[in-house]
Formats: C-alpha cells, sequence, structure tokens
C-alpha cells in the first residue's frame, strides 16, 4: 500500500480525507485506483487521453514523476505519493 | 609582591610567539585567521585585508564564533603589537594551539607600505540599528553594507508581501520597490500587517511605504502604483536584485517568471491556500523557473485565490518571512537557498516539507535552447495555458493582484 497525500483543493472530492491508503504497483496504478473511488478527480488529474494534467505535479518519496517514469513509476509499500497543484493565493 | 605592567610584558613575550608584519604578508590567503583586537574606532581607520575584527575586550566571547578550530593558525595584531601579545595569552587559556602576535602592529604594517583596506563605514546610528547583523561574522558590516546597497522589489502588498517587506525593511535592505495597484481594504487588515485601520481606501503602495519609512528611515521606497503587464514588466524589474512573488495570480506569476529569467533575476516565490503554503527560489540557470514547476497553470476551480477560498491569516506571515530569509541569503550570497527545492508548509500539522525541484530540459523559458533563441530574436513559443485561460501573449494584460492581492 502508498500513501496518497491529497491537497487540501482536492479533499472535499475525496470525503474530506487529507491521506489515502491505496493498492497499485506504478503511480499510474494509484491513480487509476484513486480515480474509480473517486470518479471526480479524473477531470483534475488526467488528460482526456489518459496522461497526466501538467497543471499537477505529482511526486513519490518527494521526488518529481515527470522526472522519473511518469505514470509508469514503479512504487514499493510504504512509498509516499503526493499529488500537487499549483496554489494562487498571495 | 606585585606585578608591574612590565613583568607581565615580559611574560607575555616570553609565552607568545611572535611574527612581524613580512611574515604575515608572506602566508598564503586563508592559512591563518587574522585577528584585529584594537577599538573599533581604530579599525574603521583601516585594517589588514581579510583580517576579522574581534576587540580586545570581546576577545573571550567572540573567539570560538569565529575561530571553532583551537588547532587552526590564529595570529593577532593591535597598533603596536601590545594589546595582541595580551590577547594572545587569553586565547592560549582558552586552549588554542597555535596563536601568534604580530610584532609592530598595524602601525608598522601600514608603514612598511604593505596593503591595508578601509572597512564600510556605518553611521553610528547604523552601528546601533543594525548591531544584531554586525555581530553575526557571515553579515557583519559588509554585509550590512551590502543590505544597504540592494534592492528588492515585492510583487503585491498582501499578505506575503507584508511581512516580507517588514523584515527586509528592518533588515536596512536600501531599496524597497513595491508594485501594486489596489487600495487597503478592511477585510486585508486579517493578515497584511503593513496596512493598518485607517488607512482603508488608501493606496495600498502608499501605505506600505508609510509604514516601511516609520519603521527604517534607511530604506527608500520606490512605489510602482500601476499593473504588472507585459509592456511594463522590463521595465518595472530593471535593476532589482531580487523579486519577491506575492501576487495571486497565475498570468502575473508567469509573467514575472519570464521576464526575471530573462534578466537574470532571482525571484523568491510563495503561495498560500488556508492553511498551506509552497515556496521556493528561483535562481535563474542554477535551478529551475516558475514554468518548469507548473509548466501550465490549473483551472481555476483548482486553484481559488484567498478572497474565495480564505486563508488562515499566519499561513502568509509565515511564508512572507521565509520569503524574506530566502530574499536574505540571496543578497549577503550566504547559505542555502530553496533553489531546486519546493517546501510545504501545513499550518495544521505544524509541518514543513521538502521536495525535489529540476530544471526541465524543455522549458520554453529557461532552457539553454530557450536562452539561445531569445538571444537570435525569435524566442520559443510558449504553449497555451490551460482550461479556460488564454495565451501565454495575453497575459500581459491580466491585472496584478485582482481585488484581495
Amino acid at each position: 500500500m502508498s500513501t496518497v497525500k491529497i491537497p487540501a483543493v482536492l479533499r472535499p472530492q475525496v470525503g474530506g480525507n487529507k491521506e489515502l491508503e491505496l493498492a497499485g504497483s506504478s503511480v499510474g496504478a494509484v491513480v487509476d485506483g484513486l480515480i474509480e473511488q473517486y470518479p471526480g478527480l479524473r477531470g483534475q488529474l488526467l488528460t482526456d487521453d489518459g496522461q497526466l494534467n501538467r497543471f499537477v505535479n505529482v511526486y513519490v518519496n518527494g521526488q518529481d514523476v515527470r522526472y522519473l517514469d511518469g505514470l509508469s513509476t514503479a512504487l514499493n509499500d510504504r512509498d509516499e505519493v503526493r499529488l500537487l497543484p499549483a496554489m494562487a493565493g498571495g | 609582591m606585585p606585578r608591574t605592567y612590565a613583568d607581565l610584558l615580559k611574560e607575555a613575550r616570553a609565552q607568545i610567539r611572535e611574527v612581524t608584519p613580512a611574515d604575515v604578508d608572506a602566508l598564503a590567503p586563508g592559512a591563518a585567521t587574522i585577528v584585529d583586537v584594537r577599538e573599533d574606532s581604530e579599525w574603521d581607520q583601516g585594517h589588514l585585508p581579510g583580517a576579522v575584527h574581534i576587540s580586545k575586550s570581546y576577545v573571550e566571547q567572540q573567539i570560538e564564533g569565529a575561530v571553532p578550530d583551537r588547532d587552526s593558525e590564529v595570529i593577532l595584531y593591535c597598533a603596536g603589537g601590545v594589546r595582541s601579545l595580551f590577547a594572545a595569552q587569553t586565547l592560549e587559556q582558552l586552549g588554542y594551539t597555535n596563536v601568534a602576535s604580530m610584532s609592530g602592529g598595524f602601525q608598522q604594517w601600514k608603514s612598511q607600505g604593505r596593503p591595508w583596506e578601509k572597512p564600510v563605514s556605518l553611521s553610528q546610528e547604523q552601528k546601533q540599528r543594525y548591531s544584531r547583523h554586525l555581530l553575526i561574522p557571515e553579515v557583519g558590516a559588509e554585509g550590512q553594507a551590502r543590505l544597504l546597497g540592494s534592492k528588492a522589489l515585492f510583487i503585491g502588498a498582501g499578505g506575503l508581501g507584508s511581512p516580507a517587506a517588514l523584515y527586509l525593511a528592518a533588515a536596512g535592505v536600501g531599496t524597497i520597490g513595491i508594485v501594486d495597484f489596489d487600495v487597503v481594504d478592511l477585510s486585508n487588515l486579517q493578515r497584511q500587517i503593513l496596512h493598518t485601520n485607517e488607512r482603508v481606501g488608501q493606496r495600498k503602495t502608499e501605505s506600505a511605504k508609510q509604514t516601511i519609512q516609520a519603521l527604517n528611515p534607511d530604506v527608500t521606497v520606490i512605489t510602482h502604483e500601476e499593473m504588472l503587464v507585459a509592456d511594463n514588466v522590463e521595465r518595472i524589474i530593471h535593476g532589482y536584485d531580487v523579486i519577491v512573488d506575492g501576487t495571486d495570480t497565475f498570468e502575473t506569476r508567469y509573467l514575472l517568471n519570464d521576464a526575471a529569467v530573462a534578466k537574470n533575476i532571482p525571484v523568491v516565490h510563495a503561495s498560500v491556500f488556508r492553511f498551506e503554503g509552497q515556496l521556493t527560489t528561483f535562481i535563474p540557470f542554477e535551478g529551475p523557473c516558475y514554468r518548469c514547476l507548473y509548466p501550465t497553470p490549473p483551472p481555476p476551480e483548482l486553484a481559488p485565490g484567498c478572497s474565495v477560498a480564505g486563508v488562515l491569516g499566519v499561513v502568509p506571515g509565515i511564508m512572507g518571512m521565509l520569503q524574506a530569509n530566502e530574499a536574505l541569503k540571496v543578497l549577503l550570497g550566504i547559505g542555502d537557498t530553496l533553489a531546486g527545492r519546493l517546501l510545504l508548509f501545513d499550518a495544521l500539522d505544524s509541518s514543513f516539507t521538502e521536495l525535489k525541484l529540476r530544471r526541465d530540459p524543455q522549458c520554453p523559458v529557461c532552457s539553454t535552447e530557450a536562452v539561445a533563441a531569445r538571444a537570435e530574436g525569435r524566442p520559443l513559443a510558449i504553449p497555451q495555458f490551460g482550461v479556460g485561460s488564454s495565451s501565454a501573449a495575453d497575459a500581459g494584460t491580466f491585472v496584478l493582484g485582482g481585488p484581495v492581492a
């Protein structure tokens, strides 16, 4: 199981959870699992053709998956997956 | 039988190794720590290049900070070579094993035509105002003079800009520019501590100027009472040493990023949402830029500003102060900035998380290819903004800050 950290702006769509435990051997599998549970997230996380949206960064153990293997980045038990969109407020 | 001054001096001479000005002049730079033990007023008249100043009366208290390694070579000097002998005895009492005193002192050094320099001069009032900075070896009089000669630009005098500008003003950053075209609103005062109740309705730039100048008259405040747009961004940021980004629209953030990369000016970035904040320092070409981090902005519903989402007032306060810390390090050239690292703050957990950031080799603004293209006058096309937004080319027409800044 990986721990998925949910940004504050998306929490209302996942029942207010700050983090979720999800199974999956890759970032893509975990994201799919998340969307299966909370279909409303799909448009926020993925493009129409199933790629990660450029405005949401995904980090595995603090590393941006864009510089790992993207959605194919392998996950081990207890890895931390963090979803992070840009914030506007100043 | 009481000992006389002559006895004590004789004893010190017997105990302490002495070196000549010629010996000291021949040392490789950094081979030994040279400590000037004269009084402040003597130091101000000139000193050996690279020397550290610790008045004899502060030697016990300050030497460990200046020279942590008790086995490294320390050479002390004063005006004529006597006070430094006694100070050297103190160092030996403290366990320093390789201490020497320069015979003849600064007078002989100078009369032999050896190089010396005059320290930056601060007024008596400045010495008192910045005394806590002057005590820190990493800042000192030179660092303080550097801050006084520095220029910092604040994009927005709001939740982030307020604490950041106050602290940089207090620190003696000599020129503070403020870009904001908004007026103070009652709803700003929950966090925008530059402004006050009686200034509701006044221009934020003027209110900020009043507060800053009341805090520190050393600071020159330049107000830029205008929207940051494509047509003026280059003119406004020109000449600043660091930019503190406290805006709350993506259009302005991208516009600022692109111009700052082109002008090679570091931008200290922060943004907030309710109980959370993000912070990093963009140092062009050393680390990523804002477009490397977020190639496109999110749709509005995924990134509401403070006026829509709300924010705990202290969150921009904390993030703004961290911005001030980053800006000071950039200006002083000390420490490690957050270039290449994104710091997340969660006020509910009181937790900080650090994420690793990288430069995007395909970045349309800061990649090698982008720089070359700009130099040739054919800048790379920047991808269209995301959902519900406009093209980058139009970004310049967006206003800075909006009603909540």
